[in-house]
């Protein structure tokens, strides 16, 4: 298969259709462009600079989320706890600076180590406790939520300014922006160049082959499930961040919305394919109809059905086209 | 490792279905203690202060009464809620206080208990289609109506208005979107130009609320169905919350109470969850006494604005 063989060792392809071969590479681009278009023709409203701001905020909660996500996925794994567990990161900040009196930046790394920590615990249960992962972060997303509820008695929390600073701006940029492109780079320099990264691939590609290469494949898999906890955490506090407020209810059901990024962003699921900017260009795609619907005043009944269809064709775009490829 | 496109498309489909799955577990309920009268509390959702207040105050009316109430948590799934009443039905429980996550879909839900003649309390929402015992309910429409004759008033009668909905489905969306429609009607220089879904919660609110404004700019008014939408609509407009656009919420909770204090909200309609809770717990003391009562028991709810707001914060 194409995509693996370049993801195993980036090559430069060779020969004249290098546009070509970006655009096969490159469907849910391709899709977002398309997409984009169509809103521009429709609607004045969208190609607007506060617009487009506005769609990067929106999106980086989701992509946040979506990017840690994608360590799991390349791994071959699942983790359907990162909504709860942003919600968990968040409530627990909240509540160690208001609560704990503790500083704000005590609130904000606190936040993480709950997000890594709690992931980490769905590693060791897949890594050494032999959990599918599907189970363990199945798992996890309800102790994480019931543990938010335990923590906030069901009621919001404020935040640390410093985590609200997380959703306010930095001069004329949003901050959220800046910590989705962070976010992203250090997820890609991770995921691409180093060593760590490179085992993700092969323990998805082929966990036997893997381990008889002398992959530490447990190592391995708790680290992705950390890292895809950190990222949640780190999801969490922004989306705290933007309301002033951890919500004990804050992100259900985000883990489907990041699950959708990551697959339509050109990942497998069955592990061994996948990259942080494919992972973007799937939040992006997932936003921008939500934004387009509203600014188009679409029926909500409708917005569910039409977000549906394009999940659906775009993995199935891509499955298509992947079938096609010679191997 | 190579996989088939049916292989890779049925994992993502299985996957999607499970996760949803899951999501509605039956969390079941625990058995009532025996002797003093038991009551069961079935609640839509505990992720909502609201209904954590609706809570406490039924717990409070209950410890008073020398009601053993056990409280249950359906976790706004309709399938989940009907498992936990069957669970009441057989655990010997002496009455039901339900509100209902989908007031048509309680019907059949409620059915067995009426049968067996257990008395069942509707609370905040009518179960349609059932001879409940009675309904403690605030007046969704009559606040509506006022939400709008509010909003109205802070505009100077005249401009452009969004609406933001609750979760598409429910009665507590039906009535007061119903009542604000009615409400507004009667102010023909304001036009209602766009109604979007933020299914009650705040981080949706924030991002639908914010497109909205990108497509109507010169919009001067917000309805939101619940405070939790509205808040997020003040922080979608940032410093024009409050004084160039009216923000009406639903429900006076506490957060909702301090922006009115603030200026950023201009005007709630508050339930009282609280008194819903004890009120229901008092009509189903008086129907397990065996006296009769009213079939609906309306619970007041009033506008909050910044004229009033110091008597409904302690």
């Amino acid at each position: 298969m194409n995509k693996v063989a370049t993801a195993a060792a980036p090559k430069k392809a060779r020969g004249g259709s290098q546009i070509g071969r970006f655009l096969a590479d490159n469907g849910a681009l391709v899709g977002l462009f398309v997409l984009g278009l169509a809103l521009f023709i429709a609607t004045p409203d969208f190609l607007t600079g506060p617009n487009l701001l506005n769609i990067g905020i929106q999106a980086s909660v989701i992509a946040v989320l979506a990017f840690g996500l994608t360590f799991v996925i390349v791994a071959a794994g699942i983790d359907l706890s990162v909504g709860s567990v942003a919600a968990l990161s968040a409530m627990g900040s909240a509540w160690i600076f208001s609560q704990g009196s503790m500083p704000g930046w005590i609130a904000l790394i606190g936040g993480l180590a709950i997000g890594a920590l709690s992931g980490a615990v769905s590693g060791f249960a897949v890594a050494y406790g032999r959990l599918p992962s599907f189970i363990a972060t199945l798992a996890m997303l309800s102790i994480a939520r019931g543990l938010t509820l335990v923590i906030s008695e069901g009621r919001p929390i404020g935040t640390a300014p410093e985590v609200s600073f997380l959703g306010g701006d930095l001069g004329v940029i949003p901050m959220p922006i800046i910590v989705l492109v962070v976010a992203g780079l250090v997820a890609a320099f991770i995921l691409n160049f180093t060593v760590m990264g490179r085992y993700m691939y092969a323990v998805g590609g082929n966990k036997e082959a893997a381990r008889l290469s002398g992959v530490p494949v447990r190592k391995v898999l708790v680290t992705v499930f950390a890292l895809s906890g950190l990222f949640a955490g780190l999801a969490g506090l922004l989306l705290s961040g933007r309301l002033d407020s951890a919500q004990p209810q804050a992100a259900v059901g985000y883990e489907l919305d990041a699950i959708a990024a990551v697959v339509i962003g050109g990942a497998s699921l069955a592990g061994g394919i996948g990259r942080i900017s494919g992972t973007l260009v799937g939040a992006l795609v997932l936003v921008v109809i939500r934004n387009g619907l509203n600014l188009l005043n679409v029926s909500s009944f409708w917005q569910q059905v039409v977000i549906g269809l394009v999940i659906a064709v775009a993995v199935g775009i891509d499955s298509l086209r992947r079938k096609n490829q010679p191997h | 490792m190579k996989f088939s496109a049916p292989r890779k498309a049925a994992v993502l489909t299985m996957s999607l279905a499970l996760a949803f799955s899951a999501t509605a577990c039956n969390r079941g309920g625990e058995e009532g203690a025996e002797g003093s009268a038991s009551a069961t509390l079935a609640l839509s959702t505990l992720n909502n202060p609201f209904f954590v207040e609706l809570r406490d105050g039924a717990e409070a009316a209950a410890e008073e009464a020398g009601i053993e109430l056990e409280v249950v948590d359906a976790q706004n799934d309709s399938a989940t809620q009907t498992n936990q009443l069957a669970t009441a039905a057989t655990s010997g429980t002496d009455g039901v206080i339900i509100n209902p996550v989908d007031s048509d879909a309680a019907a059949a839900a409620v059915a067995p208990l009426i049968d067996g003649d257990i008395p069942v309390v509707a609370v905040d929402r009518a179960v349609n289609g059932a001879e409940v015992g009675s309904l403690v309910s605030s007046d969704n429409v009559a606040g509506g109506q006022q939400a709008a004759d509010e909003l109205a008033k802070a505009m100077g009668e005249e401009g452009k208005v969004i609406v933001l909905q609750g979760v598409a489905g429910t009665s507590a969306s039906r009535d007061r979107g119903a009542g604000f429609e009615e409400g507004i009607a009667a102010y023909p220089n304001i036009e209602v130009v766009a109604m979007q879904t933020a299914n009650f919660d705040r981080a949706e609110a924030l991002n639908v609320a914010t497109n909205l404004l990108q497509a109507n700019p010169d919009v001067t008014g917000i309805f939101a169905e619940n405070d939790e939408m509205a808040l997020g609509a003040i922080q979608a407009l940032g410093d024009r919350a409050g004084s160039e656009v009216a923000v009406v919420g639903f429900d006076g909770t506490e957060d909702g109470l301090t922006a009115i204090e603030e200026g950023t909200m201009t005007a709630t309609i508050a339930q009282q969850p609280a008194e819903l809770g004890k009120r229901s717990v008092e009509v189903l003391e008086q129907l397990l006494a065996g006296e009769t009562v009213e079939e609906t028991i309306p619970v007041p709810v009033t506008t909050v604005n910044s004229e009033n707001v110091g008597e409904f914060t302690e």
